[in-house]
């Protein structure tokens, strides 16, 4: 098994999310530089957070528009695991990879500290080892963290279950309080690809995947896909 | 032959601009009152193109695979020689 985190020109959270993958997970993990492409066949690509090209024209936008994300996106159709962190959801979101967009949070200033999450799903593989509904503590660190979608979209997100975090407040109340970017719906996580391989969310697992860092509820983003491919291997 | 295109990028009708709203905050610190008060992307870009009609289309290209998001905005193109 053998996880790919992708490189940008400005990412800066590709090495800990390799810590995290690697030395916390135990999986093999490839830092990949994004002008060398994606060359093998990885099992899950990681793309880390950042401010790639430095957030030039809109976070996100100009990454997604590299020759890599054709890779990425070809890997995300084939059903393959593809988690955008950060950056990496902006990038994820503006590739098309799952529908709507980050942008601006509603309170035009960064945000770095712990949240809570509320899981809405564990039908997924990045959150199959989670309780539906349980709270989690996840750090944030965006300015350009406001999931938008248009109704339409909303309706179908909750619909087909690809919504998987919202903010919420310490007991999982999901209200206006506890949404710190102006997020709709409090949506942070949503789930895109054939099967819900693909998810993009604001949220840094990476920096919830040990006790010391604070909260380790985040390894188990990364412990249910590692679970998802050893089962996909033992079928093969 | 050379074109310019004068693209502008804003929100779409009823979309929060927080930045906006920080702006115009600004402005009335300075004692300036305002109402609405909205911020656009201006873009002037030279390209080569064979008439008109083909500029416009490269122009409007330009918008929908890059400097616009289809999500929140909408743009305005205007093509000259």
């Amino acid at each position: 098994m053998r996880f790919a985190v992708v490189q940008f020109g400005g990412s800066n959270c590709d090495r800990d999310v390799l810590h995290a993958v690697s030395d916390v997970c135990g999986v093999d993990c490839d830092l990949v530089w994004y002008k060398d492409g994606i060359t093998k066949d990885y099992d899950a690509i990681v793309i880390p957070g950042g401010f790639s090209y430095g957030d030039y024209l809109r976070a996100g936008a100009i990454a997604a528009r590299t020759p890599v994300m054709e890779g990425i996106r070809r890997h995300a159709a084939a059903g393959g695991l593809v988690l955008g962190i950060c950056n990496g959801a902006q990038i994820g979101a503006e590739s098309g990879l799952v529908p709507g967009t980050f942008t601006t949070n509603a309170t035009p200033k960064f945000i770095c500290r712990p949240i809570c999450l509320r899981v809405e799903t564990t039908a997924s593989p990045f959150t199959r080892l989670y309780k539906e509904g349980e709270v989690i503590r996840v750090p944030i660190a965006h300015k350009e963290g406001r999931y938008v979608a248009s109704p339409e979209e909303l309706t179908r997100l909750n619909a087909e279950g690809r919504v998987a975090f919202r903010f919420c407040d310490a007991d999982g109340n999901v209200t206006p309080v506890a949404n710190p970017n102006g997020a709709a719906e409090n949506i942070t996580g949503v789930l895109g690809g054939p099967a819900k391989n693909v998810l993009c969310l604001m949220p840094h697992p990476e920096r919830a995947s040990e006790e010391v860092l604070g909260s380790a509820d985040g390894k188990k983003i990364f412990l249910g896909m590692i679970r998802g491919i050893e089962e996909a291997g033992s079928r093969a | 032959m050379i074109f310019r295109a004068t693209i502008t990028i804003g929100l779409k009708e009823g979309m929060l601009d927080p930045e906006a709203a920080a702006i115009r905050h600004a402005l009335g610190n300075l004692g300036f009152v305002t109402g609405d008060l909205r911020t656009k992307k201006l873009f002037i870009i030279r390209f080569e193109a064979a008439d008109q009609q083909e500029a416009e289309e490269k122009a409007k290209a330009m918008c929908e695979r890059l400097l616009a998001n289809p999500v929140i905005h909408r743009y305005e193109v205007e093509v000259g020689a």
